[in-house]
């Protein structure tokens, strides 16, 4: 295996479905001569030409709603958001026109569209440019969401997202960007909607995506060494999709769960599988489904505040403690 | 500044101009066989009694939600769509009716649709707004103002990029102009040459404001010189003007890639919706004069009557025929089932209605 950063798997991912479907074309701010704004597009214009790899102007309303008129036709645009909080502005694209089109036109059309981005805290960039909208894009039925944590997740479900004939959304993290991480030497496509069980215990199950999934790793090692609490980790890696089987599976074995999140708390992806589990695994419960999430305010600037307002390891911690009390 | 300022800018292509006057002998009407210019007149007429029998079942109650009707508009839908080659598209806003009707739908399943039947164009899942028929290049019937507009810009893109030799023509109201997304396309298409012609039906209201009410400058079709586009304005009701003018341009985006926006100058007899009151903003004497003196219908019975290619008997027959086509989609729509609560989850996601090629796992649907 060869290891990898996050940047670089997706950077391979992209290159690969480029090379694979000729339909295959990255649009977006500073993709194609700035080599993307966080270099995840580093080399690709030099090796794919200017009708692969385009440049577009800020403009997301019309970048993104171009790109969903364009995959009508066969192409298959993969968008880059060069933050997912800038999904604002194309609100109406994605929402009436990608996640709806299909259902309208009564199955008649459909989208093959990812659009793809970082959506993360965590690098002091305040409230504009912090969201983490999984939970909003997941709310609206005919698209899917995909939250990958590790450079092999990240490639995989790229590969496939970019194969998939309706609408995703694929959410990033500029923080991961820099992690590195073993990525097999042969093409690997990952399903959408199946989650991975990144660490295996027994007395507690922590329900996690994205880079809530390394805090969490970290948490439980520590509840290990220091606490003898035995914590499973399920990354559920696709929202939508969601592989609640796994969980279900999990939630069977340890019989207690504390759900991880990124994310504000009302109305959350959490909130969703809270729901989930007390409807379906109610009597495997042996206590409350607890949860922890992002301090529930805009995202606030100052350094070092930010990073305890986010899930980080010691919130983990402390949240494990009180779920297995 | 005053707002209302004079145009300083000349008009920068003289397409304009030469599409006005004899347009009907343009090269591109003066070429009609008599049988093209009887069906072009057949399907505004077919359009007319379409929308005509759906307000009778909307104001029966068969109908349900909004009804924007396209009477008094038929020569742009008509006109413009007339010229489509193979390689054409089109996509239009909510008043779509005239468009999914000259491109070719069957009324059947349009009728069906309104009556939010299984039969229907969409299943009974889109509406009046939402008529899709890819088989034939119509992207849709959307709902939001000025949304399809990127929308539109994107099937020009796939054209070039595919290297085909086709234009998208992208519809839009006199409304949506102020719409964010439109500049952004308009910005996008002037960019990259695309094939792509913005045609703004200017009926003269957007909703219930006046266009001089809602829309600053000299003109909406002139807003494209602030992006280096090509622009025209012609008249609605004469279909052959609407032919000739959009010929030219239809040429230019398929030939050179070259986009523009066309103002098309038109006016809807019905209110912006069946149910919205109509005389709030606009006299009945405003709407009677332009039926008088400019129905796109009456106009080109008369040219065509004048041109010895319809005859009163003709005229009838059409008619009698359009009404009939009418009704029946109307009984065909009455006696259709209604989709299932089982079809509600149904045309979501491709891999869920193509379960065999499902690559995906998990669950796609909550309860």
């Amino acid at each position: 295996m060869a290891v990898l950063t996050y940047r670089e798997a997706i950077r391979a991912a992209l290159s690969e479905e480029l090379t694979h479907d000729e339909n295959v074309v990255l649009l977006g701010e500073e993709v194609a001569n700035f080599h993307g704004a966080y270099k995840v597009s580093e080399g690709l214009l030099e090796k794919f030409g200017p009708k692969r790899i385009v440049d577009t102007p800020i403009s997301e309303a019309g970048f993104v709603g171009m790109g969903v008129g364009a995959s009508m036709l066969g192409i298959r645009p993969v968008m880059e958001l060069m933050f997912w909080s800038f999904y604002s502005v194309a609100f109406d694209q994605i929402l009436n026109n990608a996640a709806n089109v299909r259902y309208m036109s009564g199955g008649l059309i459909n989208c093959p569209i990812v659009i793809r981005g970082p959506a993360n805290g965590g690098t002091n960039v305040g409230a504009t440019h912090s969201h983490t909208p999984e939970n909003v894009l997941a709310n609206h039925p005919g698209i899917k969401v995909v939250v990958p944590a590790t450079a092999r997740d990240a490639k995989g479900l790229l590969k496939s997202a970019i194969r998939d004939n309706d609408p995703v959304m694929f959410l990033e993290n500029t923080i991961l960007y820099g992690e590195k991480g073993e990525v097999p030497d042969t093409e690997e496509l990952i399903p959408l909607g199946v989650a991975d069980v990144k660490r295996t215990g027994t007395d507690l199950t922590i329900v996690t995506y994205g880079r809530s999934v390394l805090h969490s790793l970290v948490a439980a090692d520590i509840l290990e060494k220091e606490h003898d609490v035995s914590v499973e980790i399920v990354d559920l890696r696709t929202i939508r999709p969601l592989d609640f089987d796994t969980v279900l599976a999990s939630v069977k074995k340890t019989h207690r769960v504390l759900i991880v999140e990124e994310q504000k708390p009302f109305a959350s992806v959490g909130s969703q599988l809270a729901y989930m589990i007390q409807r379906e695994a109610f009597d495997e419960l042996d206590g409350p489904i607890h949860r922890l999430a992002t301090i529930d305010a805009p995202a606030i600037y100052s350094p070092p505040v930010e990073t305890e307002q986010l899930p980080n390891p010691q919130r983990i911690l402390k949240a494990a403690l009180a779920a297995v009390a | 500044m005053s707002k209302k300022a004079s145009p300083t800018i000349e008009k920068k292509d003289d397409i304009a101009t030469s599409a006005c006057g004899a347009s009907s002998q343009a090269p591109v009407n003066a070429n009609l066989a008599k049988p093209e210019k009887i069906e072009l007149y057949r399907k505004m007429v077919r359009i007319r009694r379409f929308e005509e029998r759906s307000l009778r079942a909307y104001l029966a109650k068969k109908i349900g939600g909004f009804l924007h009707l396209y009477i008094g508009q038929e020569a742009v839908a008509v006109g413009c769509c007339s010229l489509m080659g193979k390689d054409d598209h089109v996509i239009t806003a909510y008043r779509d009716h005239g468009h999914a009707m000259a491109v070719g739908m069957d009324t059947k399943a349009l009728m069906a649709e309104l009556y939010g039947k299984i039969t229907g164009c969409s299943k009974g899942k889109g509406g009046s707004m939402h008529y899709f028929a890819p088989s034939l290049n119509y992207w849709g019937g959307h709902g939001i103002v000025g949304g399809q507009i990127p929308l539109g810009t994107g099937l020009a893109y796939a054209l070039k990029y595919k290297g085909l030799k086709g234009a998208a023509m992208a519809f839009m109201g006199d409304g949506a102009v102020n719409q964010g997304a439109v500049h952004e396309a308009y910005n996008l298409a002037a960019l990259w040459n695309l094939p792509v012609i913005f045609v703004v039906e200017n009926n003269g209201y957007s909703m219930g404001t006046s266009q001089e009410r809602s829309s600053a400058g000299p003109g909406l079709a002139q807003r494209a010189e602030a992006y280096g586009m090509n622009w025209a304005t012609c008249f609605g009701h004469d279909i052959y003007e609407v032919r000739a003018t959009m010929d030219k341009f239809l040429k230019l985006a398929r030939e050179e890639s070259k986009p523009a926006v066309v103002e098309i100058d038109t006016y809807r007899y019905r209110g912006h919706s069946v149910a919205d009151p109509d005389q709030t903003y606009r006299t009945r004497d405003e709407i009677e004069e332009y039926r008088r003196t400019k129905d796109p219908i009456q106009v080109f019975q008369q040219k065509l009557i004048e041109e010895g290619v319809l005859t009163d008997a003709i005229i009838e027959q059409i008619d009698t025929e359009a009404k009939a086509e009418a009704d029946l989609a109307a009984d065909f729509a009455e006696a259709s089932p209604y989709p299932t609560p089982d079809d509600i989850q149904k045309d979501v996601y491709w891999e869920s209605d193509n379960p065999d090629q499902r690559a995906s796992k998990g669950r796609l649907f909550f309860d």
